[in-house]
């Protein structure tokens, strides 16, 4: 695996399986790499249904288990190919968590990988705490951090950083989603979720984080995830995929900056 | 024999959802408040431990909590009738600190919140939860087992 980005947040609901689904589109538009997406959130696996991929399988053989492929460079793991139905509850506590953790980081058969995306559930606890000691002998680039604009969601990303910071993980910065509305028809912006103490941008600022973008909310976001499509593809147009767009590059310069590093230094 | 920290109170309430960011938290604070509007002691218990958002909402994220002879105090808020508070958002040096532990030491202090809080004489007791079903649900519901559980309230938004 060339670049692995884990996507947080203090908070759930953000959009953190959106950015972590978009991402790995984004990235895979460009077929010469191969993109993967390991979806640790094992109580509310967001993945499938994002991915369109509701209902596959996992198959096991020699070499291990095999990742569900929406493209041909694109692999997907989570633990909702593993249930029986998709509304069975993984009522498990952190050591089992854990042990499932390691077996897709160790048993699941990922190939030459150009780009590792984690999709994280909210929190700083089990899961992130293993993903983090887990992938340390290999090399994490660094997390992608998302919220939304209000404080409530703030207090908790704030936290997140804190835990990027403790175990010293790299920050590659910060997404801000459900930053503003555009009415289709009057154009006039509302702020849905009013920055009150002044969102990402001020918390970034105060923080010494980048900020890599604020992404409008689109009432097509949400319904490209509930039908498993690229919202990239299905809004070429909106303000929202340019804004992901951008920021995806950004994240790209960032691991691919690091690894000219990582090479001068070698 | 000491009474139980949670003999005192009529109903408890819990309010989940698999998901985050769908309102729980919000429904907590709005429910504890028209409850209190409506004449009944109120308390509300947080045990989300990675994200407490309960103090914000309810205004008191600079309350700390004080021991007595029964246990912690829970913090109040308001005046008439003060609702009954108690938060991992509480104990924090820094409010940005971040709480990283993982089920075991969670599991410890869910029970101390239930068993060594004196909660006293209320009405409803809502209980707040972090999304998922994991350690925090399972000990929640285990810990809760002997005392008035009236149910769950479930949480979501439309998608």
């Amino acid at each position: 695996v060339r670049h692995t980005v884990l996507v947080l947040s203090g908070k759930g609901g953000v959009g953190k399986s959106t950015f972590s689904a978009l991402l790995a589109h984004g990235l895979a538009a460009d077929e010469t790499k191969q993109v993967a997406l390991l979806d640790i959130d094992i109580c509310g696996p967001s993945i499938p249904k994002m991915m369109g991929l509701e209902g596959e399988q996992v198959h096991q053989s020699g070499s291990g288990w095999s990742p569900v492929y929406v493209e041909e460079n694109l692999g997907v793991m989570s633990v909702g190919f593993l249930l029986h139905s998709p509304d069975d509850a993984v009522i498990w506590r952190g050591p089992k968590k854990n042990g499932l953790i390691k077996q897709f980081l160790r048993d699941v058969d990922w190939g030459e990988v150009d780009y590792l995306i984690v999709d994280t559930p909210p929190g700083t606890s089990d899961e992130h705490l293993s993903i983090v000691q887990y992938l340390s002998a290999a090399h994490i680039d660094g997390a992608v951090i998302v919220t939304t604009p209000q404080e409530v969601s703030l207090q908790d990303v704030r936290k997140e950083i804190n835990f990027c910071h403790k175990v010293k993980l790299p920050i590659i910065g910060v997404v801000e989603n459900m930053s503003g509305f555009v009415c289709p028809k009057c154009k006039n912006e509302s702020q849905i979720f009013p920055p009150t103490t002044g969102g990402a941008e001020k918390m970034c600022q105060n923080l010494n984080v980048s900020l890599l973008g604020k992404v409008p909310l689109d009432p097509q976001i949400g319904k490209s995830c509930d039908r498993g499509q690229s919202f990239l593809a299905e809004a070429p147009e909106s303000p929202a995929t340019l804004s992901y767009r951008n920021i995806i590059q950004r994240i790209q310069e960032y691991c691919e900056q690091h690894h000219l590093e990582e090479e001068k230094i070698m | 024999a000491e009474r139980a920290s949670l003999a005192g109170v009529q109903h408890v309430v819990l309010v989940l959802s698999g998901k985050g960011g769908v309102g729980k938290s919000t429904l907590c604070s709005q429910l504890a408040l028209a409850l209190r509007g409506a004449g009944k002691r109120v308390g509300i218990l947080d045990v989300d431990l990675c994200g407490p958002s309960i103090p914000r909402m309810l205004r008191a994220q600079d309350s700390a909590v004080h021991q007595c002879d029964s246990g912690w105090l829970p913090v109040l808020v308001g005046q008439d009738q003060p609702i009954a508070l108690m938060s991992i958002g509480f104990l924090l040096e820094r409010p940005d600190d971040a709480v990283v532990w993982r089920g075991p030491k969670k599991n410890a202090l869910i029970k101390q919140f239930i068993n060594d809080v004196a909660w006293g004489e209320l009405d409803f007791l809502i209980v707040d939860t972090p999304p998922g079903t994991s350690d925090e649900h399972i000990s929640t519901v285990e810990a809760l087992r002997p005392f008035q559980l009236l149910g769950a309230v479930l949480v979501t938004t439309p998608q």
